[in-house]
């Protein structure tokens, strides 16, 4: 049994654990007053051999995105994170910069080094005023201690609602003052990235474990984990279980594991199906209980690790509507530049919504799917390949499901089975 | 596509479909396919702008040393690689299929009104559903609906539905034009086109986004619902606008012209042109054509005369001794027939194609600088720095303009201009502006520092500033640049190469050389030319008021176009005029005789552009009116002295038999700049140029064309609007003694002393209301 | 231009955080929402003198994004996340009773231009579902009923204060000026984390 593994949340449940004080009551900056006595490679070099890979879905290994900063060009550099957190499912980044904003402060004070940044940018999302509060209180408290504003100097960019924007390049055009919308590549970020300068863009969460790793050493950080997927991370647990929230882990554990520990599906239900990672992530069901929840653990079983957003829904739901509500999401989110997406997720709702009211017909199912196909991969970004993931390996699952839809006339589920205060007199 | 620079590119080779080709390095594949004849179905690329990979319909299957990507890529984004295997729609399934993919979701909310779209039968939407579609769609649910049409500028349209988002429009006005009037708002399935409500899509480029439209979103206002493409006979043209030299085509339906395109010279105008060469073309029929030849009778009465009846009044006429004044709007050709009649008919070399404000100094410095002058366009290409003086490319040369903006876009091209108010051109070419007061820009001309990759591009109107066109020909000599005079009027520089100015002879030879006129006697075979400099423009206005000159014969002038109107319109009072005219005009109501001419649709020539580079074009709509250069040679015919210039043709072989003088050049001049204008209080030296949008002649009757034009403005410096206690569109009235304009003030950066207003626009035609342009001192007052 | 010079100044020193001005157009639409609530021409045409820019350009830019409104919204503007995973778990339910509740439908402003509602897209807090945004702050675990008693103290003038915010919820032009980087000073109120966040913590401290 894998035990829960607290670096990044360790501290949390500390009344004051967002001040300044209390992240320095428990070593906060020693981190980054070592690594600025390192020369800018040797971080760069104790970031490689952590093992430590991007927690915002792809799993590049952090280090080696450091290491494709040209050194000696006498361009400027610029760090870039990524604090857009608006895939469905995924709420870690969150709840870490509102009890812990200092921490991914000293990491961005660590990563500008390494990669000879004078400036960082943390591009957060717009809809969530009190972590914009308490992050700017951070920077702010930062500078007053001179942990920023010498030699490195960090802004914090709020987003407007535009799920487009955690796509890197997006976002980058987005900081830019440009409308979000995703740049042809290459040429890449760390050659021309902000301001057609060297740029690295890194997940919050990647950032934020930086810290951890300078002051315990890449040994410490490779010692937990899996072969190839290193350290602990957070996963958030939601839907129909009985205790959601987040569980910091080593890489590697397992749904049936972490539903152990934290009480299990709501009473008197079972699993339906769960995203690993988001719902860009192809679905899981009970079948996947056991995927170890690292990178290629996931990979191996047809999904991907994603952003570790555990999405948990039990038999009340309706998989038809699950999915459409997904695909009004991916159409209400294409940037609209390129025509896959735009046009296909707007095509797809159509479909979609047929279906989920008894209007479709099993011919619409082939049309999905052959939809799906023009659409994953012949789009310019990633976010029309994720558009198609609910739908494909939903289709591939509960194909029956749908096909009731069609001979019901109708949809079979009772929406109200599946809410949480089902049976309450709500 | 031209390289813009002499730096051999490494080739590289390929195979597409089986097939090897060789292409330059950085050649994207989708080109490299054209090469080999393959097409590969595209909406949003475009070769002469940035690569965007948006519409995706020209996936292909790429494989790099075995090594095979995993998903179809865009050939539009994708430059070619050595060893690269490309498979497109023709060869892989996958590709196909990709394509098939994406045709079927563009046309998803695409409506399906081709039979009243104006697009339909040239849409490349419609020509590549066909080619590379499927043929059925499975859409069985509502399409997206717009408002429409939306009109985002009088001149353009906005059918939403219609549009597939490729971008093109809002690329070009972005990266071109650097005009980003029109932009995509919204997002996903709500993305579309669109403007500022407040601001309409004035461009002067606009049209090009209706060109390049693969679909029938954007449609010009002039055009919408007028024809269908397959009914339009087409001809290769040229833009007689301006010195630019755009190519063009004209699309002719039952002898009326309906549209013009840019035409596509990657030396030239590459695949634009501005709105008033595609726009303005309706003076040709919308204005009062003359058709018959009028001979004015003893009552002083204007009457109808055959065409032997009035060559021969003509004839008589010019016989008393005239001068021969042809607007800058005359083809090479015509130009050629008006200076080979001045001194084989007339016997004189008074002739003068500046029907605008000149100089002596001007006519020098054409002679010295000008005529066999050979900078291009390829030249600001590879210039280290731009210096403009006296010159606004956006306004009087639109595509020198743009080839400019071209170089800063692409690195940051240096750019140095000259003038007393700062235009847009220089704010969006970030150029270096240089604010002197009016007529004292000679002094800042001389001190820049240039190299010989410099490039000077000198207006017309720096013969407005004495001492300015002497001082452009020393920075030249001193730092080795190029420099090349860009006048407004497309027939300038032909009407210089044809000797139609009194100090030179066809081919830059200049009268006062013997040997010259020998040249030219000999090939014209008469005895020989008259030896006397002529009289230049503004000296034939005050000789004919002081009788020494008797006759005029006219062709294409606008009196209000010169220094003085009031002088030229009582010197065509007193003379006997001999007008060749399109329509009816200043000149011809107080002709003696008109002779109706062929407008530049009906008749074949040339045009010489600033370059020198020869603009030759066909007939586009046929008519019976003759040409300038067949009705001068009736003239010179009945007056004994034939020119033998029956035909363009004739005369086009005349001049290539002449060649460019290889004798003696003449002098540069050498004229000082006059001193400062001291002003004080309310008054201020005036400035102005012509707008490209104006009350221009050859403007008339395009409605549509002139809603997008600059507003009327007086511009004054803030200094000055501080002391006269004046804000942005209060009254301001310009005076003189000659008269007064009343224009709603705009506060900008222009010299303290100076106020601006352009030349002749509605409300603001200074020659006529003031008698001045530049470089004179006026009184400014709030009104 | 109603701006006054306080807020001309603000609006500088947010250009002034960047190395390019351009960046500076977002925080400077939240800014502009925070003084007249919403994007009107005004507000496009005083960002694109401050940066140079076209009106076209900011257009282009202000309608991408959701949270740049361009008609008024009410001082508090509801947002109940419709996203999969929480409308399963009873957004929807919550949606469609506030519209009854309130008599408006997405988009909708109440008549005493209190509160407007709109469904959202998934907020980041799925560990508290169903979640209803106020002013961008935090109403966690919602129901029916909260959600429509949260909508009455808010019509009321008392609103509930946010689940993980600060003590008081602060109007829609406030909470633009925060998002557009003004320091409230509520900063430190408010719990640093919700029990679900804390939850894999706790387990751990006992071992698990």
């Amino acid at each position: 049994m894998t035990k829960l593994a607290p670096v990044l949340s360790a501290h949390w449940d500390e009344k004051d654990s967002f001040t300044i004080q209390a992240y320095k009551r428990h070593g906060g900056y020693t981190a980054s007053a070592k690594a600025l006595a390192m020369d800018p490679d040797a971080v760069i070099q104790l970031v490689k051999d952590s093992g430590l890979r991007g927690r915002g879905g792809a799993g590049f290994p952090t280090g080696m995105k450091w290491g494709f900063i040209p050194q000696g060009d006498n361009k400027d550099h610029y760090l870039v994170v990524n604090a857009d957190e608006s895939e469905p499912g995924t709420c870690k980044d969150t709840p870490l910069l509102m009890a812990n904003p200092h921490v991914l402060i000293e990491g961005c004070i660590i990563a500008a080094h390494a990669i000879r940044a004078k400036h960082a940018f943390i591009y957060i999302r717009g809809e969530v005023t009190h972590v914009v509060r308490r992050m700017n209180q951070a920077i702010e408290d930062a500078y007053v201690a001179g942990y920023l504003g010498n030699g490195v100097e960090l802004v914090l960019h709020v987003g407007a609602g535009a799920y487009i924007c955690g796509e890197e390049t997006a976002l980058l055009d987005s900081l830019e003052g440009f409308r979000g919308q995703p740049r042809l590549r290459p040429p890449f970020p760390a050659i021309a990235g902000l301001y057609a300068r060297p740029t690295v863009v890194n997940n919050v969460e990647s950032i934020a474990s930086v810290p951890a790793i300078v002051a315990n050493g890449a040994e410490w950080y490779q010692s937990m984990g899996t072969e190839k997927s290193k350290g602990t991370t957070l996963y958030s647990l939601s839907g129909h279980v009985v205790n959601p929230g987040q569980f910091e882990a080593p890489l590697g554990i397992t749904l049936r594991e972490i539903l152990e520990l934290s009480g299990g599906m709501r009473k008197g239900h079972k699993l339906k199906f769960w995203t690993p990672g988001g719902s860009s992530t192809p679905l899981f069901t009970d079948e996947h209980l056991d995927v170890p929840l690292d990178y290629e653990g996931v990979a191996g079983a047809g999904s991907m690790l994603g952003t570790k957003a555990l999405q948990i829904f039990d038999e009340t739901t309706c998989v038809v509507r699950a999915v459409l509500r997904w695909t009004e999401f991916y159409k209400h989110e294409s940037c609209g530049k390129c025509t896959p997406c735009r046009e296909g997720t707007w095509w797809l709702v159509q479909i979609l919504r047929d279906l989920e009211n008894g209007k479709g017909s099993e011919a619409d199912l082939a049309k999905l799917l052959d939809l799906c196909d023009n659409i994953m991969g012949r789009s310019f970004c990633a976010l029309g390949d994720g558009a198609t993931s609910p739908i494909t390996s939903s289709i591939k699952y509960f194909r029956d499901e749908y096909i009731a839809h069609v001979t019901n006339g109708a949809c079979p589920f009772d929406p109200i089975a599946s809410t949480l205060f089902e049976g309450a007199d709500a | 596509m031209t390289p813009d620079t002499d730096v051999i590119v490494e080739q590289i080779t390929l195979v597409i479909d089986g097939f090897e080709v060789t292409v330059p390095k950085g050649t994207l594949v989708i080109r490299a396919a054209e090469k080999l004849g393959i097409q590969i179905p595209r909406f949003c690329d475009h070769p002469l702008l940035d690569p965007v990979g948006a519409c995706r319909q020209c996936l292909v299957d790429i494989e790099i040393n075995g090594r095979a990507f995993p998903k179809p890529q865009a050939s539009c984004t994708i430059p070619v690689e050595p060893g690269m295997i490309v498979k497109t729609q023709l060869t892989s399934p996958v590709a196909d299929k990709a394509q098939k993919g994406v045709m079927e979701l563009l046309l998803a909310n695409h409506p399906l009104d081709c039979p009243v779209c104006d697009k339909g039968g040239e849409c490349p939407l419609q020509n590549q559903a066909m080619s590379n579609g499927n043929p059925e769609m499975r859409l069985d649910g509502v399409k997206r609906t717009f408002e429409k049409p939306v009109a985002i500028s009088s001149s353009v349209l906005l059918d939403r539905e219609r549009c597939v988002l490729c971008a093109r429009c809002t690329r070009f006005s972005d990266q071109i034009a650097s005009d980003p009037f029109i932009t995509l708002n919204e997002r996903g399935a709500l993305q579309q086109v669109g403007i500022y409500e407040e601001d309409p899509f004035k461009s002067y480029f606009s049209g090009n986004t209706v060109q390049i439209c693969p679909v029938g979103a954007l449609t010009g206002t002039s055009y919408r619902f007028r024809a269908r493409p397959f009914d339009l006979v087409s001809t290769t043209s040229a833009c007689e606008h301006c010195a630019s030299g755009c190519d063009l085509r004209t699309d002719v339906r039952r002898g009326k012209t309906l549209r013009r395109l840019a035409g596509d010279d990657a030396e030239v105008n590459e695949e634009w042109n501005c709105d008033k060469g595609r726009w303005a073309f309706k003076y040709v029929t919308a204005t009062d054509r003359l058709t018959v030849p009028q001979v004015r009778n003893e009552n002083g009465e204007l009457v109808t005369a055959s065409w032997p009846e009035a060559i021969a009044v003509a004839a008589a006429g010019l016989s008393r001794g005239a001068a021969v004044l042809v607007g800058g709007r005359t083809t090479h050709e015509d130009a050629y027939g008006y200076s080979k009649f001045a001194r084989v008919a007339l016997g004189t070399n008074d002739i003068d194609f500046r029907s605008r404000i000149s100089s002596d100094e001007e006519r020098e410095f054409l002679a010295a600088r000008v005529v066999t002058n050979t900078t291009t366009y390829r030249d600001i290409d590879k210039a280290d720095h731009v210096l403009l003086v006296g010159f606004e490319p956006e306004e009087e040369s639109p595509i020198v303009f743009l080839r400019i903006n071209k170089q800063f876009k692409k690195r940051a091209l240096k750019v140095t201009s000259i003038g007393s108010k700062e235009s847009i051109a220089v704010e969006k070419l970030s150029a270096n502006f240089i604010c002197v007061q009016p007529g004292q820009e000679a002094a800042a001309v001389a001190i820049q520092e240039l190299t010989n990759k410099s490039v000077i591009l000198v207006g017309e109107r720096a013969a407005e500033s004495a001492g300015l066109l002497s001082a452009a020909a020393q920075l030249a000599d001193k730092t080795g640049a190029k420099m090349a005079w860009i006048p407004r009027r497309a027939g300038e520089r032909g009407a210089l190469a044809a000797g139609a100015i009194g100090n030179l002879l066809p081919g830059g030879r200049p009268v006062s050389d013997a040997a010259a006129r020998v040249d030219i006697a000999s090939l014209w075979n008469v005895d020989s030319l008259p030896s006397e400099i002529g009289r230049s423009a503004d000296q034939i206005i005050s000789d004919v008021n002081n009788g020494k000159v008797k006759a005029l014969l006219v062709g294409g002038v606008d009196p209000l176009d010169g220094p003085n109107p009031a002088a030229t319109i009582a010197a065509l009072e007193k003379a006997f005029v001999v007008s060749l005219e399109i329509a009816n005009s200043e000149v011809t109501k107080y002709a003696d005789v008109i002779l109706p001419v062929a407008a530049i649709t009906e008749k074949s020539g040339s045009f010489l552009n600033w370059e020198g580079r020869a603009r030759a074009f066909e007939t586009a709509v046929d008519s019976l009116n003759r040409s300038d250069l067949r009705i001068l040679s009736m003239i010179a015919d009945e007056m004994g002295h034939s020119i033998s210039l029956g035909t363009v043709a004739n005369a086009a072989k005349e001049i290539a038999t002449i060649g460019n003088w290889d004798g003696a050049t003449v002098t540069k001049p050498n004229v000082s700049a006059t001193s400062a204008h001291l002003v004080s209080g309310d008054q201020a030296v005036l400035t102005s140029w012509r707008r490209l949008l104006d009350l221009g002649t050859l403007q008339k009757g395009e409605e549509n064309l002139a809603g997008t034009a600059r507003r009327t403005v007086a511009v004054i410096s803030p200094k000055r609007a501080a002391a006269l206690g004046a804000v942005d569109g209060d009254l301001l009235r310009i005076s003189n003694d000659n008269g007064w304009v009343m224009l709603p003030a705009l506060v900008e950066n222009i010299h303290d002393d100076a106020v601006w207003a352009p030349r002749n626009s509605a409300g603001s035609q200074l020659l006529a209301n003031l008698g001045v342009a530049h470089n004179s001192v006026v009184t400014v007052v709030k009104a | 231009m109603a701006y006054n010079d306080d807020q001309l100044a603000v609006m500088e020193a947010i250009i002034a955080r960047y190395p390019r001005k351009r960046s500076a157009i977002m925080p400077l639409l939240h800014y502009s929402q925070s003084i007249t609530g919403y994007i009107n021409n005004e507000g496009i045409e005083i960002i694109s003198e401050l940066l140079e820019l076209e009106n076209a350009e900011v257009t282009a830019v202000s309608t991408f994004y959701t949270q740049y409104k361009n008609q008024p919204v009410g001082d508090y503007h509801v947002g109940v996340c419709t996203n999969t995973l929480c409308a399963v778990m009873g957004g929807d339910a919550i949606f469609a009773g506030l519209k009854e509740h309130l008599g408006v439908e997405n988009d909708g402003v109440t008549a005493d231009g209190k509160v407007s509602l709109e469904h959202i897209e998934c907020n980041a807090a799925c560990d508290y579902a169903p979640v209803v945004m106020a002013n961008w702050e935090f109403y966690d675990n919602q129901t029916v009923q909260s959600a429509k008693d949260l909508v009455d103290s808010m019509r009321s003038g008392n609103p509930k204060p946010p689940t993980r915010g600060p003590s008081k919820l602060v109007t829609w032009k406030e909470a633009s000026a925060v998002l557009a980087g003004v320091n409230d000073g509520l900063a430190n109120e408010g719990v640093q984390a919700g029990e679900p966040t804390l939850l894999g913590l706790k387990l751990s401290k006992e071992g698990k």
